[in-house]
Order: structure tokens, then sequence, then C-alpha cells
């Protein structure tokens, strides 16, 4: 075969892989067609992937077939994880997919110099720059959410003066490089500099604000891999990076606005401090509680249920106890809703994942707008680990941090109960009126052992 | 101006609308599958990776592109594993309703 019909079968290949990409995201938009998306998504990729094989430029394969060997040995046990691990092995693939495209693009600066220029060393470093931060931002991200790290921001005066300082040197460092690019010595420095803004990037944000520093990493790294594919003239890489970047943009905007904040804001906001102020005057109010047997009847009782789980459900591992409640209440004839909020839990579509973990019917699984039209025809609104996304304060009172999210409108049921630990604010450190109202029962304890409890009642001899 | 720049332009934003529009379509219930997805079909750059890796070059890039091809093709393959995974979680209550 000679090398012009190789290319053209490459590019032939390559398109293919391309269009099956799209279609594969096209059939991911609802759960009856997401598998045969799954599918079309492993064919494209084979495809390409076999055919890069047959590249004349190839002269030797050992390395490949070894590193092959390697991601694949990575690859596995991160697919196997659990479903309360997924956003921190969403934030370590963010990681392997910019330090990937990172490389490459340093390979190939050493490769070009001295032939290189203008043009070619602004995409090259633009590459590298955005590829070096995504790498160690993810890295810290994972921490995070693994809690090697914590979960809390961390901050200091003046932090974002001394972060921004970092990645004007880093565009510094670019810019001579780009009018110099044989000042080689500049290079690995832009590197570094890069790495450490990256880090200093993620460490001041809180793990609440995680599902949208996550979904904009993702984008960073869909960039990354389109202006790698700019640096190498490769189409399919132009193709695929933007669809990842847009999908991690789009999911980036979808927090937001359920949060009502601003990127900038998210990003250096360090949202989540202990709002040590505003706990002064809560000493003197009074919460109801209840114990397991009184929920147990309560819930036993209603006609409609609607359960709205948060991280802490996710923390306390209690999605099969959940689980095992909507069955148990199910079973009795009581009509058991989810309302999951777009931000509860550590990245976009934490709960729906848990709960379908847990075997939970997806259909059962509903927005905040159809939980909040609901609401008022709910007879118990039952709140597990999500604190913040239900705080009547977003909508009262606007001295509070989160005046103007969206919640789920819990107030609105006929009966809250709320399970938690304690009456400790949650992660954004605020707290919560809901707590205080007549209509609240404050169910203390673990939320597992509870909800378990909450069950034993049910189906023991409970009813009656 | 490298010769490609401007159709590698034109791809991008055309590229970008499709995501954007088809993205835009995806139920929220499968937000956590598509960033497993996208994160998957974003290791393409591993056939970037492997043409680094192999073709003649120094120590450093055959290095630098090997280290590459393990980081992409571990997402690759654990991105269709985890994506495909979540999605047989995802089940219709069916007979089990009433």
């Amino acid at each position: 075969m000679t090398p012009l019909t190789m290319q053209y079968l490459t590019d032939f290949a390559y398109i293919g892989a391309i269009a099956l990409f799209v279609l594969s995201l096209k059939w991911l938009s609802s759960p009856a067609s997401a598998q045969r998306g799954v599918l079309a998504g492993e064919i494209g990729a084979a495809i390409a992937v076999v055919t890069t094989f047959f590249n004349p430029e190839l002269v030797q394969f050992k390395w490949i077939l070894i590193a092959l060997l390697i991601g694949t040995m990575i690859g596995i046990p991160l697919g196997l994880v659990h479903m309360t691990a997924v956003p921190q092995r969403t934030a370590m693939s963010h990681a392997f997919g910019a330090l990937a495209a990172a490389l490459i693009g340093i390979s190939e600066y050493y490769m070009r110099i001295p032939h290189i220029n203008k043009f070619e060393m602004t995409e090259i470093a633009l590459e590298v720059i955005i590829g070096s931060l995504s790498f160690t931002g993810s890295l810290i991200a994972a921490g995070k959410l693994q809690e090697w790290l914590p979960q809390r921001p961390i901050v200091y005066k003046g932090q974002n003066y001394v972060s921004l300082s970092f990645l004007g040197a880093a565009a510094l460092a670019a810019l001579v490089l780009i009018f110099h690019p044989t000042a080689a010595y500049l290079f690995p420095a832009m590197v570094i500099i890069s790495l450490l803004f990256g880090v200093m990037l993620v460490t001041p944000i809180g793990g609440a604000d995680m599902p949208t520093v996550i979904a904009l990493l993702n984008s960073y790294v869909g960039l990354t891999a389109a202006l790698l594919g700019f640096v190498l003239n490769s189409k399919v890489l132009v193709v695929a990076g933007a669809l990842d970047g847009s999908s991690g943009f789009i999911l980036a905007v979808i927090m937001c606005k359920a949060m009502n904040r601003s990127f900038s804001n998210v990003v250096f906001g360090a949202f989540g401090q202990l709002q040590v102020s505003a706990a002064g005057e809560k000493e003197d109010r009074i919460v109801r509680t209840a114990s397991p047997e009184e929920a147990a009847a309560i819930l036993g009782a209603a006609n409609s249920v609607i359960i709205v789980p948060g991280y802490g459900m996710a923390v306390a591992q209690a999605q099969h106890k959940v689980r095992e409640l909507y069955d148990t209440l199910s079973k009795k004839g009581v009509d058991v809703k989810f309302g999951i909020h777009p931000v509860a839990g550590r990245m976009p579509g934490h709960m729906n994942v848990l709960l379908a973990e847990a075997d939970v019917p997806y259909d059962r699984l509903v927005d905040m707008e159809t939980a909040n039209s609901d609401m008022p025809q709910t007879d118990v609104a039952l709140i597990i680990g999500a604190n913040d996304v239900t705080n009547p304060a977003a909508k009262t009172d606007q001295g509070s941090p989160i005046y103007g999210m969206p919640i789920i409108e819990v107030d609105n049921a006929r009966t809250v109960m709320v399970i938690k630990r304690s009456l400790n604010p949650g992660f954004a450190g605020i707290d919560n009126t809901l707590y205080y109202m007549d209509k609240t029962l404050m169910l203390f304890g673990d939320a597992k052992a509870f909800v378990g409890d909450i069950v034993r009642e049910l189906s023991g001899g409970g009813h009656g | 101006m490298p010769a490609g720049f401007i159709s590698n332009l034109y791809v991008f934003i055309l590229a970008g609308f499709v995501g954007f529009e088809v993205i835009r379509r995806v139920s929220p219930l499968l937000h956590t599958p598509l960033m497993a997805l996208t994160n998957a079909l974003d290791a393409i750059v591993v056939v970037a990776a492997i043409i680094i890796a192999g073709r003649q070059g120094t120590k450093l890039s055959e290095i630098l592109g090997a280290v590459a091809v393990a980081a992409a093709f571990s997402n690759m393959v654990g991105g269709f594993l985890i994506t495909d995974r979540m999605l047989r979680m995802f089940k219709l209550s069916g007979r089990k309703k009433q």
C-alpha cells in the first residue's frame, strides 16, 4: 500500500470514529438508548486506535504495547470502583487526560526546536499551560474527594493575588518563548509554574463546590485535547476535544445556575468557609426530634413521600438502606419519589448513579422542578444529608451566602423530616432555618443506621 | 500561519456547536455517565501518543509518548468500562410498580 493510500484510509477511519462519537453522545440522551451509545463510542475508539497502528511513521512497537498494557492495568480497576467513589475517579481520569495531552505538547516542543515559528509556539504554549494546570488541579480535586486532603477550602490572605501572579508568570514565560522559541530554559519553568498554579487554583475550593470544579476541569481537559489537535493538525483530536470541552462547559453552567453563582465566584470565592458570625443566635431555638418508631409511623401512614438525598447519604453509605425504605413503603402503597438537586453530591448526577446502583428505578428519580411542583401535595419530605440545597434561607434571607440559590422547597411539604448526625451546619457552613420549623422533625443519628431502624419498624409489626 | 489552522478552526467551531446541541439534550439523570463517556472519548489523544511514542524520535519523546499512551489508554479502558456499568444500573420500575 502506498503511503498516500494509507493516509486516505487513516483519514476515513478517523472520520468514521468521529461520526460514531457524535452518535454515542446523541444516544446518551435517554437511559433507553444510552447503552447503544457506549457501544458506538467503543467501536469508534477501537477503529481509531487500530488504524493508527498502520501509520507508516511508526518504527517501534515495544514501548507502545507495554504502555497500552499498563494503561489497561490502571484503567480496569478505575472502571470498577463503587459509585460512591465515582467523583474522585472522574477527577483522576481528568488528571490522566490532561497529563497525556500535556506530555505530547512538551514532546512536540523538544522535537521541533529550533525550527518552530511564533504561531506553532503559541499553540504549544497554550496547550501545555492548560494541560499542566488541569493535571495538578484535577489531582488536588481527587485528593479532596478521596479525603486525603481536607475538603474545606484552604485559604490565606491575598491568595487570589498570589495565584494570579503565578498564572501571569506562566503567561510571561510563554510570551518570551513565542518571540524566542529557542530560549529553551524557559520551557520547563513555564511547565512547573503552570503545575503549581493548578494546585493553587483548586486548593481554596471547598467540597460543596466540587460539582462545578469537576465540570470546569472537564472542559479544560477537552480544550487541551482540542488545542493538541491544532498543534498536531489532527482533526479527530479537535473534534473529540471540542465535544468533551462543550460537555464540561455545559455541565459547569448547569452547576453554577443551580447554585446561583458565577464561575469566578466558584473559583475565587472560597465558598464554604464556616460562617462563625451567624452562629451566635441559634442557641435558644427549639427543635423537635423523633425516634425511628415515630418516624416509621408517620411514613407508613403517608400517601406520598419525597426523599431528598445529598452528599451525607453517600458519606454514610446509606443508599442501600434507603432503597429498602423505598421498597417497604412502596409495598404499603406509599408513593415514594426522590427529589434530586443538580448539585447534590460531589459531581453532576452523583445521586442518580448512587441510587441506580442501589436498584432504585430511575423513573422514581425526579429533578428539582418536578419535586418542587409536587411538594405542596406531599405528606412527608425526608431529607438525608442534603443541607444547603433544602435551606429556606436561600429564598428568604438576603444576608445568607446561599441567597438566590434554587432549592428543593421541602418546607412546602406537610411534614419535614431531616436525618442528621447533629445540628452542625452543612458543608457551606450555613445554619438551616428548616430545622426549627414547627412541622420539622429532626431524626438525629447515622443516616444508614437510622433508615435501617425505620425499615425494621415498618416491616416488623410497626403498622397498626 | 500553519496550513491546517483555518480548517481546524472550522472543525473546532462546528464540533463545539454539535457538542452543545447534542449534550444539552442529555437527561440530568445521566450527567455522571455523560462525564465518564466524554472522558473515554477524549482519551482518543492516545492515537497521537502512539505516534509520538513509536516514530523515529529522541529518547525523551519516546518516554513522554509512552507515558501519554498509558495515561490516555487507562482513561479509554476505564471510561468505557464504568460508563457501561453505570448505565446497566439504570432500570425502570416496570412490574414492581403496583
